[in-house]
Parts: structure tokens; C-alpha cells; sequence
């Protein structure tokens, strides 16, 4: 079984750095968003497990010559008292890495889930409170605040899309619907699940630089998966200037500057001003959606997406059936 | 049928309202006569305390303390709180973004004047 934990550590580690550096400098996801989110699931998922996998198979490799009849000899050791003189110190220590880095990501994915909950129950609660429903939309929420927000609140059938009545004030009606069928899209395509699991894989291993890329990167995806979906029901131009006058928080009616809300409140301008100018995450993201709805590039050929999607597929089916291949060969 | 839900929006409504404290009893005849239909109904002044003390637990209202009966307030006015609320909306944390999804996350200073400038030049 030797050979085999080796491939899949070999693979761990193509799957923890080169891949998702490169995927992550690579200019063809804007032209395939979707492809490209299947790619990053596939290889955070194989990269998990084929870590997990090399160090069960190297660790057991003294009680067998398949992980079947391994597995058994080591539930012999655990339950019936076995001798356990055939394992090394090195063995015992990678079974237990082995162990608890599942116990560890398994455990971070509950508890980021729970604390994903909480937080959009709380907020939901006040928003209960303090929003008012939209006159003409189903599950829209107004809340009052002068500044141009707009964000979807998932949580089943309860979600709702929220806007400010400063949003409100700024946008055209085709502009507002431009916003809100972006963000429905958010919430029938289910990006909150995607977005839950990448910030549960960064928060489970903070120290490996990609999961930061690749929860990056799967921000950014799902936007442009949900400006595509606005795109069929509102024109491009129109989308491009609700994304850049949200994006500029400016006004860009001149006859609105001297009314605008912001202006008589200095305390508060600054405050919502920095945090929306200041922040450094996914400072690129919303250039990346502009550029690529003003220049808009060909989709990917078939033949490449196919590529793609075979790879992502083939990343999933190779470390279990290393795990089991031994077995195979005899 | 009213939910826990509206009677505490309609009561935080009227306490908001207004900047005196208020007893139960008060709340009570307040919604009684609130042109809110369904949660305008009559209902039982524990009723209306249930909903009070939930309030006070979520931090929304306090009571004071050495009169009988007791009188609530809330403990800052709705504005406070939608700026609070937007406040830990605009905030990008990277522990927040599964949270909710903003049409538009953080923009740097450059970036916001380079769309400024295809605003005008639009």
C-alpha cells in the first residue's frame, strides 16, 4: 500500500498549492464561472481527502496488504486488545493525524454552519424590526439608511432580499431590478452553501495560503454567476451602472447632491464611508465584474469546458480509488 | 393570527414612538387602538409582557427599575439601531461574508473614483 499513500500525498499537494495558485491566476473562469466554481469544490474536496487518505493508508500499512483487511486489524488492536507491537510510533502518529484532521474539518464545518445561523437569525430578527416590506417585490425588504446597500439574507423559505431606501433613491426602476434579480440569483442558486464551505475551509486551515485564494476566488465567482443571470432579464448597460454607482456609492444626478442624506450627517458619512472604501478582501472583484461585462470575452469552447469539468471529475474519483486500489491489483 | 414576531415590531414601533417609558398597561390600550389590524385585537397584558421581557433579553428595551408597575423604554432609538444593523452589514469581515451577500463588496478609494469617472463619462 506504500505506493499508493505516496501518490496521494503527491496529490494533497499539488491540490493544497500549485493548482489552486494557478487557477487562481488564470484568466479563464470570467468566461466560465460555473466551470470554474466545479473546479475549485472538486479540488478543495480531493485535496481534503487525499490528505486525509495518505496518511491513513501510510499509517496502516503494517496491519495488511489492503485498506479492508488493515482497517479490521486495527479495529482487532482498538476492541479486542490485539497486540499492537506490529505498528510503529510513526504509524500510530499518522493514523491519529489522519483522525483528527477529519475530526478537525468536520467539526469546523458544524460549527461555522452554527455560527452562520445565529448570526442571521439575529440579524434577521432585526431586521424584522426595523425593515418594512417592498411595495411591489415578494420577500424584499426596505430598510431606512441613506447609504446604497443592497444584500440577500439566506435561510430557506424565509430569504429575503434587502435594500435601502438611499439604494431606492439613487437607481432607476430597471437599475433596482438589475440589483434584485442578481441577488434572487444568489438565493435560487444556492451560493450561500458554497460560500459556508470555503469560509469553513479557511477557517479550518488558516494557515494554508490557498484557502484564503480559494475563498477568493469563490466570492468572486458567484458574482459574476449572479450579474450572468441578471443579464437575462435586464441589459448589460443597465447592470454596469448599478453595479459602478453602488460600487462609487456616488450620485451621480447632479440635482441629488444637495439633498443627499450623507451630506448633513458628517459623524455617519465618514463612518459607513470607510468601511465601504476601506476594505482590501475583494477590492479587485468588483473592477473584474466591470471589465467583464464591459468587454465582454467569448465563452469557453465546449471542448474546454469539457476539459475542465473532466478534470474536476477526475480529481473527485482518484484518491478514493487509490485508497481502494491495492485491494484491486491483489 | 399574530406572531411573536409582529407584536414585538408593533410594540418596539411604539415605544420608539415616543420618549417616555411605558407600562404594559399603557402598550396594552396603545395597540388596542393602533389602526394595525390583526395585532390590533385585544389582548392580555401578560401577553404584552412575555413580549417585553423577550425584548429585554435581546436588548431592545429596559425597564425601570424602582417603579411599580414597571415602565420600559427602549434602549436606543430605531436609527441607532439600523445603523448598527447597517453598520455590521458594510463591515467585510472575512468570518461575515458567508453571512449575508452584498450586491457589492469593498471598494477601494481608486476604484470607487475610476467608476465615478465611467458614471460621468456615461
Amino acid at each position: 500500500m506504500f505506493w499508493a499513500s505516496y501518490l496521494l500525498a503527491a496529490l494533497a499537494i499539488i491540490l493544497a498549492w500549485p493548482a489552486p495558485i494557478a487557477l487562481s491566476r488564470a484568466s479563464w473562469p470570467a468566461r466560465a464561472p460555473f466551470t470554474a466554481m466545479v473546479l475549485w469544490q472538486s479540488i478543495a474536496l480531493a485535496g481534503g481527502l487525499s490528505m486525509i487518505g495518505a496518511m491513513l493508508v501510510w499509517g496502516l500499512e503494517p496491519l495488511g496488504d489492503n485498506l479492508v483487511s488493515a482497517s479490521v486489524g486495527f479495529l482487532d488492536i482498538l476492541i479486542d486488545d490485539e497486540s499492537a507491537e506490529t505498528l510503529g510510533v510513526v504509524h500510530v502518529f499518522a493514523i491519529s493525524a489522519a483522525t483528527l484532521l477529519f475530526a478537525h474539518l468536520v467539526s469546523t464545518l458544524v460549527l461555522t454552519f452554527m455560527r452562520i445561523r445565529r448570526q442571521r437569525r439575529r440579524h434577521r430578527d432585526m431586521l424584522n424590526l426595523l425593515s418594512s416590506p417592498a411595495a411591489d417585490q415578494p420577500a424584499t425588504l426596505v430598510i431606512n439608511h441613506p447609504a446604497p446597500v443592497a444584500y440577500c439574507l439566506p435561510g430557506g423559505a424565509r430569504s429575503v432580499t434587502v435594500m435601502s431606501d438611499g439604494l431606492m433613491d439613487l437607481l432607476t426602476r430597471a437599475e433596482l431590478d438589475a440589483v434584485l434579480t442578481h441577488e434572487s440569483a444568489h438565493l435560487h442558486q444556492r451560493h450561500h452553501l458554497l460560500l459556508w464551505a470555503f469560509a469553513a475551509w479557511r477557517s479550518a486551515l488558516p494557515w494554508l495560503p490557498t484557502s484564503r485564494l480559494a475563498q477568493r476566488a469563490v466570492s468572486e465567482l458567484i458574482e459574476m454567476l449572479a450579474d450572468d443571470e441578471a443579464l437575462r432579464h435586464v441589459d448589460e448597460p443597465t447592470l454596469v451602472r448599478a453595479i459602478a454607482i453602488v460600487g462609487s456609492g456616488a450620485l451621480p444626478r447632479a440635482e441629488d447632491v444637495l439633498d443627499d442624506p450623507l451630506a448633513d450627517d458628517p459623524g455617519r458619512d465618514t463612518s459607513a464611508g470607510a468601511e465601504v472604501t476601506g476594505g482590501t478582501a475583494d477590492t479587485r472583484s468588483t473592477a473584474h465584474r466591470l471589465s467583464r461585462l464591459l468587454t465582454p470575452l467569448p465563452p469557453l469552447s465546449r471542448f474546454q469546458q469539457g476539459l475542465a469539468l473532466s478534470t474536476a471529475g477526475l480529481l473527485l474519483v482518484v484518491p478514493p480509488v487509490l485508497l481502494v486500489a491495492p485491494e484491486l491489483l491483489g | 393570527m399574530a406572531t411573536l414576531g409582529d407584536l414585538e415590531r408593533t410594540v418596539m414601533d411604539l415605544l420608539w414612538a415616543t420618549p417616555e417609558a411605558a407600562t404594559a398597561n399603557e402598550l396594552r390600550d396603545a395597540i388596542a387602538e393602533a389602526p394595525s389590524g390583526e395585532v390590533g385585537r385585544e389582548l392580555a397584558v401578560t401577553t404584552v409582557l412575555t413580549v417585553l421581557s423577550r425584548l429585554e433579553k435581546k436588548g431592545l428595551v429596559e425597564r425601570e427599575r424602582d417603579s411599580r408597575p414597571h415602565r420600559y423604554r427602549s434602549v436606543t432609538s430605531r436609527e441607532d439601531h439600523t445603523a448598527e444593523l447597517m453598520h455590521e452589514v458594510l463591515v467585510t469581515a472575512p468570518d461575515r461574508e458567508a453571512v449575508l451577500a452584498r450586491f457589492i463588496g469593498s471598494v477601494s478609494e481608486t476604484e470607487a473614483q475610476t467608476l465615478r469617472k465611467l458614471l460621468g463619462g456615461s
